[in-house]
């Protein structure tokens, strides 16, 4: 039953951006776009299987541009996942919901989602000369 | 239970307790959901570093290569691991989502079914693939 009388829910666009708020909109846009992600580790391991001709039009595929883009946000958004979620397993112990604590785990989410993803493409480009 | 509710009230008197109780208590899932996200969660952690590691590692390997690398017992073992629990831990977080913002409950019953579908489907094709890389078939 919706009490109407009740203030609703702020909207984002009413409502002054945070980064907890972002952090925990990530959590779930990131969680989302990886569970799309997972067919391309089947598509992957399927092509693997199937026989040569199959894993090089894979390869092909990811390996274009439009691959290389999709492969970019995918990285970020697995480590953003990754970090952000050892964050909410941090906290589902009881820890870090002080508010202080609350804004500064944000921020290492999404720095080290960063770093870790500037980490993964460095290793690819040096090891692209190698 | 919190019998103390009218208890001056004759009528509540004359109630049983199992009154407060039923359509409110248990749906026999308690904490499941969310115990099982948490499990599967800290065990992405060690695998999704895993793969993350062996596919960079397999960057520039042609196919035989690969094939080789996925084939070995550990590598095929985690690869089944991994695409397991990805597939388990994706379909519970989507639950969450289409729940919260599908509010047709039609919909939101067909979504729900669908992405168990898509899950058992996609994790078994994986796992059948690792196997067949792995036994060589």
């Amino acid at each position: 039953m919706a009490d109407t009388q009740r203030p609703l829910s702020p909207h984002i666009q009413v409502y002054r951006w945070q980064v907890q708020m972002v952090s925990s909109i990530l959590h779930r846009a990131t969680g989302i776009a990886l569970a799309i992600g997972t067919v391309l580790v089947v598509w992957g391991i399927l092509a693997l299987a199937s026989g040569e001709a199959a894993f090089v039009q894979f390869r092909t595929c990811i390996g274009s541009p439009l691959g290389l883009i999709l492969l970019l946000g995918w990285s970020w958004a697995l480590s953003y996942h990754l970090c952000n979620g050892i964050r909410h397993l941090v906290q589902d112990t009881g820890a870090g919901y002080a508010i202080p604590q609350f804004v500064r785990s944000s921020w290492l989410s999404v720095i080290g989602s960063v770093v870790l993803t500037v980490v993964i493409w460095a290793f690819v480009l040096i090891g692209g000369a190698a | 239970m919190n019998l103390r509710v009218g208890t001056d009230d004759v009528r509540s008197q004359l109630r049983h307790p199992m009154k407060f109780a039923r359509g409110l208590g248990s749906a026999k899932h308690g904490v499941d959901h969310w115990w099982v996200q948490r499990v599967t969660a800290a065990a992405l952690i060690v695998l999704g570093l895993w793969f993350l590691i062996t596919v960079l590692s397999l960057l520039h390997a042609d196919y035989a290569v690969a094939r080789a690398a996925v084939a070995k017992p550990w590598n095929a073992l985690l690869l089944i691991l991994f695409v397991v629990t990805a597939f388990w831990h994706a379909v519970l977080g989507l639950q969450v989502v289409i729940e919260d913002y599908v509010h047709t409950r039609w919909k939101e019953v067909v979504l729900l079914v669908a992405i168990k579908f898509l899950a058992v489907l996609g994790a078994l094709a994986g796992v059948l693939a690792v196997l067949r890389i792995a036994l060589g078939v």
